[in-house]
């Protein structure tokens, strides 16, 4: 009648080898660097599903888009074309900017800002637990994605890869839990840590006096003493400070620039190292 | 004579339920996303325990653990964990009123939420809030529509 001891070993024992497989994982995962390379072999065993699942939206964008008439087109054609214009021209302004800049670093003997290679990259997957915040893109080895480099969309910084297979990568969003990196305020030039919390929506500064001089509305650019991420770009804009004197350290919160949760085009950054090292080979 | 036991179309509402967590969703929707493997799994645990139990669990945590990025090992020892006490009391859960399964259910999920935030906090320091909990309220109300489909489900087909 009780089929379920019939057969195989029974159910507390069954239960025990999971535990044990399970903490065996988890330590291999958490505790050994082995995992970046499992991991990736699994993301790509495990992405035709991630295809599979997103068909549904992918239809259903794509016969929105058929449908959209004519004249919505073409309005938004004009409105590209007006965007690509004003944009040229500041290019060209910044383009003048940029030399002069680099003449003037040149003439102070400062090492100078060099911009790297870029890489445009399509969001495949967005993994959806509360616990992580993670990205998969559809660059990889075989595109020269690199480990830990810094990606940003058009707002500013998104996140920076962590493991890369042959044709797709993973990013760590900066509002994960595990993820915080080195500012700097625009204003004041204040630098502080920001660290995720696992909320799309809004960072954390770390370890700032109470009596530093920030305020709401402060931009926060990335200030590239953590060595990852380049000098400059936008990450957050401070929202919320509150002073507890009761705390060590003031609480402020900062809302990041990109849009976190519905960034579908990224662009790959080349890690500031390698293009420190790419210009010192330069004459 | 046995009837062929049609274990693979077990298997086929599980990847249905696999698909259904990985797919795309607006942000609000996705926090209160049910945990639709867990459920389909708690389903079979409680009719065909013989088939689909703990280690079957396993697994299928894992592929979460994979899908959604969680430290690999967290889903499949909360889903293993949690499909172990549905095996083991599935004749009480069974003659269960659908109310009285999914208020039981419930519990379960919660459980199941309990010990993911647990582990995670443990290994990556994630912090509370009570969000995370919607998944657990969201499921009891799955549950009575999903027990009638995967009923009729495994009715038609002749699962076993």
């Amino acid at each position: 009648m009780n089929q379920i001891y019939s057969r195989g070993p029974s159910l507390p024992l069954r239960l025990f080898l999971a535990v044990v497989l399970s903490a065996g994982l988890m330590f291999l995962d958490r505790f050994t660097d082995s995992s970046t390379q499992l991991r990736s072999y699994l993301t790509s065993a495990v992405s035709p599903l991630f295809y599979v699942a997103s068909l549904p939206q992918a239809l259903f964008s794509g016969a929105s888009e058929q449908f959209m008439s004519q004249q919505a087109v073409l309005d938004e054609n004009a409105r590209l074309k007006e965007t690509l214009l004003q944009q040229s021209g500041q290019l060209q302004l910044l383009r003048f900017l940029q030399q002069e800049n680099e003449k003037l670093r040149a003439l102070l003997g400062s090492s100078a800002v060099v911009s790297g290679e870029r890489l445009v990259a399509e969001v495949l997957a967005v993994y959806s637990h509360p616990f992580s915040h993670q990205v998969v893109l559809n660059k990889g080895s075989k595109d020269g994605v690199t480990e830990f480099q810094p990606v940003i969309d058009d707002q500013g910084v998104v996140g920076q890869i962590v493991s890369v297979g042959p044709t797709s990568s993973r990013a760590l969003l900066i509002s994960d839990n595990t993820h915080a990196l080195a500012v700097r305020a625009e204003r004041t030039g204040v630098r502080a840590l920001v660290e995720g919390l696992g909320q799309w929506d809004l960072l954390r500064v770390m370890h700032l006096p109470h009596s530093t001089d920030i305020r709401e509305g402060d931009r926060l650019l990335s200030s590239g003493l953590d060595g990852r991420f380049p000098e400059g770009y936008p990450v957050a804009k401070v929202v919320r400070i509150s002073q507890d004197a009761s705390q060590p350290f003031m609480v402020v919160y900062a809302e990041p620039y990109a849009q976190l949760d519905r960034v579908r085009h990224v662009l790959l950054l080349s890690k500031p190292d390698a293009a420190v090292a790419a210009a010192a080979e330069l004459p | 004579m046995r009837k062929p036991e049609r274990l693979g179309f077990i298997y086929l509402s599980v990847f249905v339920a696999l698909l259904l967590t990985v797919m795309p969703m607006p942000q609000m929707v996705k926090l209160a996303r049910p945990d639709w493997a867990l459920l389909v799994l708690m389903y079979w645990a409680m009719a065909l325990p013989q088939r689909v139990s703990v280690l079957t669990a396993f697994f299928t945590g894992f592929i979460v653990d994979v899908l959604v990025g969680t430290v690999l090992g967290v889903n499949a020892l909360a889903f293993a964990v949690v499909i172990f006490v549905v095996a083991q009391h599935h004749l009480k859960i069974r003659n269960f009123s659908v109310v009285q399964q999914s208020l039981l259910l419930g519990l379960l999920l919660a459980l199941y939420q309990l010990l993911l935030f647990w582990l995670s906090h443990f290994l990556t320091g994630v912090y509370f809030r009570p969000q995370y909990l919607w998944p657990v309220l969201t499921g009891m109300l799955v549950w009575p529509w999903l027990f009638w489909l995967l009923r009729r489900y495994r009715r038609q087909l002749k699962i076993q």
